[in-house]
């Protein structure tokens, strides 16, 4: 019984919980719209294990969303929601393509400045609303869903300038092949390379038919970094404090304002790292046309929310992400049920994970009833 | 030029409505101390319910109230989670937003055939004088109402209280409990009638995109309407205009490219809010779950 | 005898429990029909607890309560109010942005048809009900406006307009002036004439004495004891209440001032809501002595504060530390100026509740050399620090140096805070309500600390509402009134009377 209580009082519990009463709402969803949930779900599990390449594809479609996730999770840190990591990760496209195709340069250089305009972009985009809200008191979740649709418009905008779009396409430019952080990139399409994928058919698989790149190990580094700064520096600790409790932070000598936005500024940058590897990285190494938000950022909230908010439980949760996201799409080609069932999943989990103090509750309540029960014997 | 202005407010008009609808909604239950932000999820949900059931039933009455027990059914759940849970009503709210527009576009695909789009309904919701929308009409009437309650009647004084200090309403045996759930679940039917007035009215069917932040410019209303009814529906008229604006600016032969002029609602939506500071006159309990007997 | 006692209130072997935390354990209460009875007990001894469920806010884990002999199952307050149970907060329950009346009728509302309020009715029902017990009161002001006594005013009228018949007041006189707590026991006494019972909650010795006729006295969550008030003295009260004999007073060596160290030239503040609070404010203080400020609530003490701490921004005036001008700058430059301050609020301003003890510590520290380099944290030494500050400060449980803040009892909590201050070694200390939730031996604790940086040699300047404390610390007591120091007395010479009519606007202008 004590167990029972100290198990239901651990955070992990409430996400592994959450994640099942997602599943199960899914479930029930499925059924009912007529479909065989354990063929669904089986359906979802093979398009992600069954094969080294799927597992390649996970591992690509998580990188943006460990980041995205990232930055959600060090707002959170800091006290502030970033729901604006939509609109900070379009910016960074923005930035990469734009230094990715105007910028040639030689190849590490080219990478490492796409990369950095990109993390620019999306960081001043980010700190707007942290300026805005030190500055004025805005509450940053109004902001950052303004700022969302105005960088889903300006990437259009961006498309119709003549510098920059394709003709005849939805699309801008490709960047330089020089900027690209595909892994083996200008040798996997040579002639060279033919013999070897011939050769080796499962590394074919994996390297040649997938958008395999560097983008996790920056992700990776990434997330230690940002760990490290929350806790271990100056700057992390005062960004803590501020996140906690502001009011106190202040009273310490704390300069609260700026810290926001450092913290905004910050997050907007790690929004816009996903968006610069994601240019860099994948197919097709430009931006388009945007008709909706392609919810890379949105999708970082509940990779963040489920994380608990913790740096390295965001490589986790953000793998996680990725596999639904992509094994989504086996659901829809096998069992011809709508993917989106796995948005509702996604909804469900991070709506369990706002309940989790519930938990705690139940555990309250047993510890009472056994004192009640104790008292009696 | 008497036309282009008649035109003018016409489209204003239209475009407003679905924004009263879901800030007058936010302003019910800001004042009873629950944070909703899944506004935007709801009117998502109430838009889609609204176009399929006109669709299927062809009747838009009967399309608009359904759409109001969708919005009304979700914002159940916020409820259930914010008031009897505890639960982080910011993040339950991102939830909902997100169960909101995933249903609609999971249940659309269902019903049409794996589209993301609904079949336009065969009749829209009336208009009235000249082609003012009657949802407009609604609306004001609701907006009127819930003016009415808060400021003359008891439920109105109890609302207020709940907001402003449960813990004293609690003691004068004002059930905060019940008043608040009221609250939210009126303003997720509010919210859905908002989605309605999308669907059934500035255009004739659902798509993933109607709804495009509509909920979140209602809540920067509420903001900029220093929580009351009549505030918010002259913010709610403001953002209305902004987007008449850009139909009316928009089109072929404007010198603003139309991706330029479609920021303008979301641009303006920040500014106002810059130029009214909005910290001070937010009920006290806004955001606070209560909670009885806790020290 | 026994038999033919008719009691308002009886509860029966009540127990509550929070979580873990045993709050009451089989508590007793017999209350006479038309007494005052006191309930006396140390901070969360818990008396406001065991009243919240006769009120029905909280409901008991075991026991039985019966209301003129009738078994009652205590559901919610609407259901006390209906067996003709008042309740007046500590804390009032008054919606602020309401007028008086809309306050008084919340929740039994007076409606015309559909709902519609008839303020016509509710004004002449309040004016009654102010005619009948001569506590008279502006229906239509907002509560915002009025003074905290006028607030009192409201609260026990709004139990009376609900047909109360047993009064429980919690601690109502901790705001009050000495005057206006004379005018309280005296409406207390009218209320009883009426037919009324009165429970009165309190930590205050002198107040059972003045007003009551019974006392219960409740430590740790333990029923200690019923006793006719008029056969006990204060000491023996005391000792009940504590559970040891207690010295009311502390001792401390003759006053060794020094120079002037601080000084308060003009000070103009105004508050959150764009009203001037401070108004040309004059003060200062000398090395070696603590400065008392009295007064009650609401008449520049908060502004103050915020204005010396940088806090607030001030519209005039000089705040001069040290010979340096430190208006209108940082919290940062209060800081660096050695002013450090165990602030009103502990749970806002002095500590981070998620931050762990050892972070805490670190609060006003962690930029300082030790404590980080090249900015990043050295948490060996941060840890060594704190845990050096829990043993010095006997901060309880002794390990607590990764806990989080949050899980420290209030006392505990207070200590982390003033270990911080303190060990930073401050010229002049602020303290704000040191000891506000504390029980005596946190108390004590608290004002030994004062006096020892009094004795080293430093400044303090002591804000209290409680004028006992006030009277007991300081050498000397400015009296703060309307945002202006009215006078200044020798601790040794000052009156509780004296102070009492000063701090209520009968300065030496002659304005009372």
């Amino acid at each position: 019984m004590e167990k029972l209580q100290k198990i239901l009082r651990k955070p992990l519990t409430a996400i592994i919980i959450s994640i099942l009463c997602g599943f199960l709402v899914g479930a029930v969803i499925l059924g009912v719209a007529g479909y065989n949930p354990v063929n669904a779900y089986s359906a979802l599990f093979s398009g992600i294990f069954s094969k080294p390449k799927y597992i390649i594809q996970v591992i690509i479609k998580a990188t943006p969303l460990i980041l995205t996730g990232l930055s959600v999770a060090f707002a959170f840190k800091t006290g502030l929601f970033n729901i604006g990591v939509e609109g900070q990760f379009i910016m960074g496209s923005i930035g990469a393509v734009l230094a990715g195709y105007l910028l040639p340069m030689p190849a590490p250089f080219h990478f490492i400045v796409v990369i950095l305009s990109a993390m620019i972009f999306a960081g001043l985009w980010g700190s707007i609303c942290g300026y805005l809200k030190a500055k004025f008191g805005i509450h940053e979740v109004i902001t950052s869903i303004m700022l969302n649709w105005i960088a889903l418009y300006l990437n259009n905008y961006m498309i119709t300038l003549p510098f920059l779009k394709k003709p005849n396409s939805e699309s801008s430019y490709e960047i330089g092949k020089t900027a690209w952080s595909v892994f083996l990139g200008n040798w996997k399409y040579s002639q060279d390379a033919k013999p070897f994928f011939k050769e080796h058919p499962v590394l074919g698989d994996v390297i040649l038919r997938t958008d395999l790149n560097y983008g996790i190990i920056i992700a990776i580094i990434a997330v230690a970094v940002i760990w490290f700064l929350l806790n271990r520096t100056n700057k992390g600790y005062e960004l803590r404090a501020v996140g906690f409790n502001n009011h106190a932070a202040q009273f310490a000598g704390i300069n609260v304002k700026k810290n926001m936005i450092i913290s905004m500024a910050v997050a907007g940058a790690l929004a816009g790292l996903a968006g610069g590897l994601q240019i860099t990285g994948v197919m097709p190494h430009r931006i388009s046309t945007l008709s909706i938000h392609e919810g890379f950022g949105f999708d970082g909230i509940s990779v963040a929310l489920i994380a608990g908010n913790s740096p390295w439980g965001c490589i986790l949760s953000g793998l996680l992400f990725g596999a639904l996201k992509f094994g989504a799409t086996s659901i829809q080609s096998k069992v011809g049920a709508p993917s989106e069932v796995i948005n509702i999943v996604i909804g469900v989990i991070v709506f369990f994970v706002a309940m989790s103090s519930v938990l705690p509750m139940i555990a309250d309540m047993l510890a009472k009833k056994q004192k009640g029960s104790e008292k009696d014997a | 030029m008497l036309n282009t202005i008649s035109l003018g407010i016409v489209i204003t008009l239209m475009y407003s409505a679905p924004l009263i609808f879901a800030g007058i909604g936010g302003v019910l239950t800001e004042r009873s101390g629950v944070i909703n932000i899944g506004i935007e999820g709801m009117m998502a949900f109430g838009a889609f319910v609204g176009a399929a059931v006109g669709y299927y039933s062809q009747n838009p009455w009967i399309a608009f109230l359904a759409a109001g027990c969708a919005g009304g059914s979700l914002a159940l759940i916020h409820a259930i989670a914010c008031i009897s849970f505890r639960a982080n009503q910011t993040i339950s709210g991102v939830a909902l937003n997100f169960m909101g527009s995933g249903l609609a576009v999971f249940m659309s695909r269902m019903l049409f055939d794996g589209a993301t789009m609904t079949i336009p309904v065969p009749k829209k919701l009336p208009k009235i004088l000249d082609g003012i929308e009657f949802t407009f009409i609604m609306a004001i009437i609701a907006a009127a109402l819930l003016w009415f309650i808060m400021y003359k009647t008891k439920w109105g004084l109890r609302l207020i209280a709940v907001g402003e200090h449960p813990a004293a309403a609690d003691t004068l045996g004002v059930n905060v409990y019940y008043v608040r759930y009221i609250s939210v679940i009126i303003s997720g039917v509010l919210a859905g009638f908002g989605g309605a007035s999308l669907t059934l009215s500035v255009v004739s069917n659902f798509t993933p995109t109607v709804v495009s932040g509509q909920g979140f410019i209602a809540l920067a209303a509420v903001i900029f309407g220093k929580w009351t009814p009549h505030g918010c529906v002259a913010s709610c008229l403001l953002f209305g205009f902004a987007q008449a604006l850009v139909v009316m600016l928009g089109g072929e032969g404007s010198i603003i490219p139309s991706q330029i002029l479609a920021m303008l609602p979301y641009v303006l939506t920040i500014l106002m809010l810059i130029i009214f500071d909005g910290r001070s006159t937010a009920p006290k309990a806004s955001g606070v779950p209560y909670l009885k007997g806790v020290r | 005898m026994k038999d033919n006692t008719v009691y308002a209130v009886q509860m029966k072997g009540i127990s509550k429990y929070f979580g873990d935390f045993c709050a009451l354990n089989k508590v007793d209460l017999n209350i006479k029909k038309g007494s005052i009875h006191a309930l006396l007990g140390e901070n969360g001894a818990g008396k406001s607890t065991l009243m919240n469920i006769l009120y029905g806010l909280y409901q008991a884990d075991d026991g039985e309560i019966f209301i003129n002999g009738e078994k009652v199952n205590m559901k919610n307050p609407g259901m006390a109010i209906s067996k003709g149970i008042g309740m007046v907060h500590q804390h009032f329950m008054l919606v602020e942005p309401f007028t008086v009346a809309q306050n008084m009728i919340l929740g039994n509302e007076i409606t015309s048809h559909a709902g519609i309020i008839d303020y016509n009715k509710v004004r002449e029902k309040i004016k009654d009900l102010s005619d009948k017990y001569k506590l008279y009161i502006n229906p239509d002001e907002k509560i915002e406006d009025i003074s905290v006594g006028m607030q009192q005013r409201v609260e026990i009228l709004k139990a009376l307009f609900r047909g109360a018949d047993i009064l429980i007041l919690d601690e109502p006189t901790a705001v009050l002036t000495p005057q206006e707590i004379g005018e309280l026991i005296e409406i207390m006494h009218k209320l009883v004439e009426s037919g009324k019972t009165i429970i009165i909650i309190t930590h205050k010795l002198s107040e059972i004495k003045q007003s009551s006729d019974t006392c219960t006295i409740v430590r740790r969550g333990n029923y200690i004891d019923t006793v006719n008030v008029s056969e006990v003295d204060e000491t023996e009260l005391a000792s009940m209440m504590v559970g040891r004999s207690v010295d009311l007073h502390c001792h401390k060596k003759e006053v060794q001032t020094g120079e002037e160290i601080f000084k308060i030239e003009n000070l103009v503040v105004k508050d959150s809501r764009g009203i001037e609070a401070v108004k040309g404010l004059n003060l200062s203080i000398k090395k070696g002595e603590i400065l008392g400020i009295a007064g009650i609530d609401g008449n520049g003490q908060k502004e103050l504060v915020e204005a010396i701490t940088n806090m607030t921004h001030t519209e005039s005036g000089k705040i001069i530390m040290n010979g340096v001008e430190i208006q209108n700058k940082t919290p940062l430059d209060t800081l660096n100026n050695k002013i450090c301050t165990i602030p009103e609020d502990r749970h806002k301003h002095g500590l981070v509740l998620d931050f762990s003890v050892e972070e805490n510590m670190a609060l006003n520290g962690y930029k300082k050399e030790n404590f980080s380099k090249n900015g990043v944290l050295n948490l060996k030494y941060i840890k060594d620090y704190a845990a050096d500050l829990i043993e010095k400060f006997d901060i309880r449980p002794a390990s607590c140096g990764k806990i989080k803040a949050r899980s420290l009892s209030g006392g505990n909590q207070q200590k982390v805070i003033i270990a911080r201050e303190v060990t930073n070694n401050p010229d002049l200390l602020i303290a704000v309500q040191p000891t506000r939730g504390l029980d005596v031996g946190a108390i004590e604790f608290v004002h030994s600390a004062l006096i020892e940086q009094r004795d080293n040699g430093k400044a303090v300047l002591l804000v209290s509402l409680e004028l006992d404390e006030v009277m007991d610390v300081s050498d000397r007591i400015a009296v703060i009134y309307d945002g202006q120091i009215v006078d200044i007395l020798d601790a040794k010479d000052a009156d509780e009377n004296k102070i009492g009519l000063l701090m209520a606007g009968g300065g030496k202008d002659g304005k009372k």
